[in-house]
């Protein structure tokens, strides 16, 4: 068992599959960061707002006013970096870095793609995706045909567990049994030629919930086997392509269709590079030429230890709501960074009262006067940030001389078309409860179920 | 390699094939018609309002002229009458600020209270101001109006005094038609652009993007309910969101006895837009509630149409509870207006909640989660 391990961690494998995985993750990255720009949501999202909402334990990371350009700018260079292999293991780590600092600076834009990007950038320091079709490897004369295959496995894993994982979250009883809440998004889309009448049927419904659970849980291993392969990768353009019209989800479908090439042997990837090459007239012999040369152990072993404890943890962390009482949908303790994705419909209304304790005088507050449109959705609906944005209102009066404040809010939510209910004890000052990881007393029972893994 | 340009040629032509939208003949039997539903909404309620709204505006403008060239009692009293007409007919188009109201503000350079009347007298003796300022809201529209025809004296003959023995008469008397006159040009702006083509370019952006007709108006409306009316003609006044009770804040405050029939019109106006019903008889089409009872038929649901309306009636019970001078009513007993604010309130939970998830309509655009 051992043996086979260690033998297995030897095993070589050819670089193609991790360059081209490189390249394309990096163009893709550059088009991202543009487009983000171009749709002017730097402004938008990270300056127009008066204060942002924090991820528990990084409340100092916030935007620079407008330095932020200024990492989104170095953001955009390092993923150019990143697809040509320039100093990239410095560049992957700068992605790496101005990447997660942007998504961490206000958790109202926390999208697991993002999450996912982060992750990847992550894996990707510890990868030799630069021995191979890239300017160092060109420069320095250290290419290498030859990678651990683990490299290239690691990847592999990583897709798998969020495909897989986002396939399990789907088997709850509202996606299976109430087609919820495509059965809300779905009727919406009635101007799609073709489609639009069809989204109107409830057995469409049905199929789509099954269908896109079952495509989760089972697409890694169709990518994996080699004869499911070519099916399979039919099956990841025809979904995602399908989510791509039906929900506003950007980038993220074609960087999902892209990646998943990596599970492809390296005869498409030199055929990919071949192609490449043509059209930019470089000479890929170069590299080919080479003489594969190994690793050092040393640095293995290293990398080795990361990457384990990476995907370890990557393993375990979307299990750790399991460790809360009460409905993972309703009070979303250990929802994020777990690969729960479109699972929810969740809407709401939160009406905060600003209380003199002394003089019993109370006064409701306008939201709009302190948050985005966009902001005041998303806190409307998840605890942290209604307590994140009681403390920073609190913060607010007592700046303007208010005394004895407490803070209490009335809120309704409604989640997968169930009528709105109430969701925080309005009894409760919020004043009084601190973030952190344990469970929120203070959220409201759900008055449903909902059956889950 | 072959495998792989086919996938990509297929995936190339499903995205053309998808954004190629238009001239796609409606053909939807069983589902519901939201072009129907956007018809109703401009043919049958909007823009008749509109034309409404510009005949009593007219109506104002005689009164107006009619005052400006004798300024008595009778001529004072007509003109009060007309603009309380007017301002009765603006309360049933406010909520529709979608299109050419939206880029004139038509909301805040009609209604926007409590007048500024420091600022308006400095304008009156000044003679020169701009009335498009931002800063310039408060001393125009209807509430100055106010100001100018009850608000300026303890008794009409004080009032009239301004207008006549006064050494700044001419000064009132322009400034006065002045906002008429400008009151005059908006609402024919935008009547006008829903006449000429901008009905079209309405019922025809029958999309569900956020920036699609269905979606925007949705948003304007429940936004309208709940900042206009719910906050801004009972909460505000009542003090809901300060440390004591603002009764200077209560619409047509000089005329206060007229602030709860605003309020009323509104309220009814926000429900016969729900209910689809037509502006000035009692037809009813396609709308918020037949959508809704739609949606339903798939969702099996609660009646969420039925919960609205009913809540609607439960609201305009408690604010005909009221003084019908809301001034008095927050002084005698406010925590009558703060009943009335928490019915209002328990409408904007069911629509800007259910209503808009059920739904679906867009807050804004932005990425949202994807798989």
């Amino acid at each position: 068992m051992k043996t086979a391990f260690s033998n297995y961690l030897k095993k070589p494998t050819e670089a193609a599959p991790l360059a081209v995985f490189r390249i394309f993750f990096g163009l893709m990255m550059f088009g991202s960061i543009l487009r983000f720009w171009a749709n002017g949501w730097i402004e938008k999202l990270y300056l127009e707002p008066k204060f942002h909402f924090s991820f528990y334990g990084f409340e100092w990371v916030q935007p620079l006013g407008v330095a932020t350009y200024g990492i989104f700018a170095v953001c955009a260079i390092s993923a150019m970096l990143v697809a040509v292999g320039y100093k990239y293991r410095w560049a992957i780590s700068v992605f790496f870095l101005s990447f997660t600092y942007i998504e961490l600076m206000d958790k109202t834009t926390y999208l697991n793609h993002y999450y996912f990007i982060s992750c990847l950038s992550f894996l990707m320091i510890f990868l030799p995706a630069h021995r191979y079709f890239s300017l160092d490897a060109w420069q320095s004369g250290k290419a290498s045909k030859i990678v651990p295959a683990w490299t290239i496995d690691s990847i592999k894993l990583l897709l798998g567990i969020v495909y897989f994982y986002a396939g399990l979250a789907k088997l709850n009883s509202d996606w299976l049994f109430r087609a919820m809440p495509l059965k809300i998004w779905l009727p919406s889309k009635y101007d799609l030629p073709l489609l639009g009448s069809l989204l109107q049927e409830e057995w469409v419904h049905y199929v789509f919930s099954w269908s896109g659970m079952l495509y989760d849980v089972s697409i890694p291993f169709l990518l994996l086997y080699r004869k499911t392969r070519w099916f399979a990768f039919g099956m990841v353009v025809i979904f995602h392509v399908l989510t791509r019209v039906l929900f506003p989800i950007g980038m993220f479908p074609f960087i999902m269709i892209v990646s998943t090439l990596v599970f492809f042997d390296a005869n498409l990837h030199h055929k990919i590079l071949n192609g490449i090459s043509r059209i930019l007239n470089i000479d890929k012999k170069r590299w080919d030429l080479q003489l594969p040369n190994a690793m050092q152990p040393a640095v293995r072993k290293f990398q080795l230890l990361i990457v384990g404890f990476f995907l370890a943890v990557q393993l375990l962390f979307p299990w750790r709501y399991l460790l809360y009482p009460g409905e993972l949908f309703w009070t979303e303790e250990g929802y994020r960074f777990s690969w729960r994705v479109m699972l929810m419909e969740k809407a709401g209304y939160a009406q905060f009262k600003i209380r003199n304790g002394e003089t019993d005088t109370s006064f409701y507050i306008d939201n709009s006067d302190f948050l985005t449109p966009f902001q005041e959705k998303q806190m409307s609906f998840q605890p942290d940030f209604i307590l994140e944005y009681a403390h920073k209102l609190a913060d607010h009066f007592r700046k303007q001389g208010h005394e004895n404040i407490e803070v209490y809010v009335e809120s309704y939510v409604a989640l997968n078309g169930r009528r709105s209910q109430p969701f925080i004890d309005p009894s409760i000052n919020l004043l009084e409860q601190q973030e952190s990881f344990q469970h929120k007393t203070w959220i409201l029972p759900f008055n449903d179920t909902i059956s889950e893994l | 390699m072959q495998r792989f340009l086919i996938l990509f040629g297929a995936l190339a032509f499903m995205l053309v094939a998808c954004s190629d939208d238009d001239n796609t003949p409606q053909e939807d039997i069983d589902s519901f018609n939201r072009t129907a539903m956007l018809e109703n909404w401009a043919d049958n309620i909007i823009i008749p309002g509109y034309d409404v709204l510009n005949n009593a505006i007219n109506d104002l403008n005689n009164a107006t002229d009619q005052f400006v060239a004798m300024p008595d009692a009778t001529n004072l009293a007509n003109l009060r009458a007309a603009w309380r007409e007017s301002y009765r007919t603006f309360q049933k188009v406010s909520m529709f600020e979608i299109g050419k109201a939206e880029a004139v503000f038509f909301r805040a350079r009609f209604n926007t209270y409590p007048t500024d009347t420091a600022t308006l007298e400095a304008a009156v003796l000044d003679g020169n101001y701009n009335l498009e300022l931002p800063s310039n809201r408060d001393i125009q529209g209807f509430p100055a109006l106010d100001y100018l025809l009850n608000g300026l004296g303890e008794n009409d003959a004080d009032i009239l005094e301004h207008y006549t023995f006064n050494p700044n008469a001419t000064k009132y008397l322009s400034y006065l038609r002045e906002l008429v006159v400008e009151l005059q040009t908006l609402s024919e702006e935008v009547h006008n652009d829903w006449t000429n083509g901008y009905r079209d370019t309405f019922v025809s952006n029958d999309g569900s993007s956020a920036s699609a007709s269905v979606d925007k108006l949705t948003n304007d409306y429940v936004f309208y309910y709940e900042k206009a009316l719910r906050a801004g003609k009972i909460g505000i006044p009542a003090g809901v969101f300060s440390n004591q009770p603002l009764p200077q804040n209560v619409e047509s405050y000089y005329n206060p006895e007229f602030s709860r029939e605003l309020a009323l019109i509104a309220l009814q106006s926000t429900q016969d837009f729900f209910n689809g019903k037509s502006f000035g008889n009692n037809q009813t089409g396609p709308s918020f509630k037949s959508y809704l009872n739609y949606l339903n038929t798939i969702k099996n649901g609660e009646d969420l149409s039925q919960l609205i309306n009913d809540q609607f009636d439960v609201a305009q019970n408690k604010l005909e509870a009221l003084n019908a001078s809301l001034v008095q009513q927050i002084q005698q007993d406010n925590t009558k207006m703060y009943e009335a604010f928490d019915e209002l309130q328990r409408n904007v939970i069911l629509m800007k909640v259910d209503m808009l998830q059920a739904m679906d309509v867009n807050v804004d655009y932005v990425d949202t989660d994807g798989d």
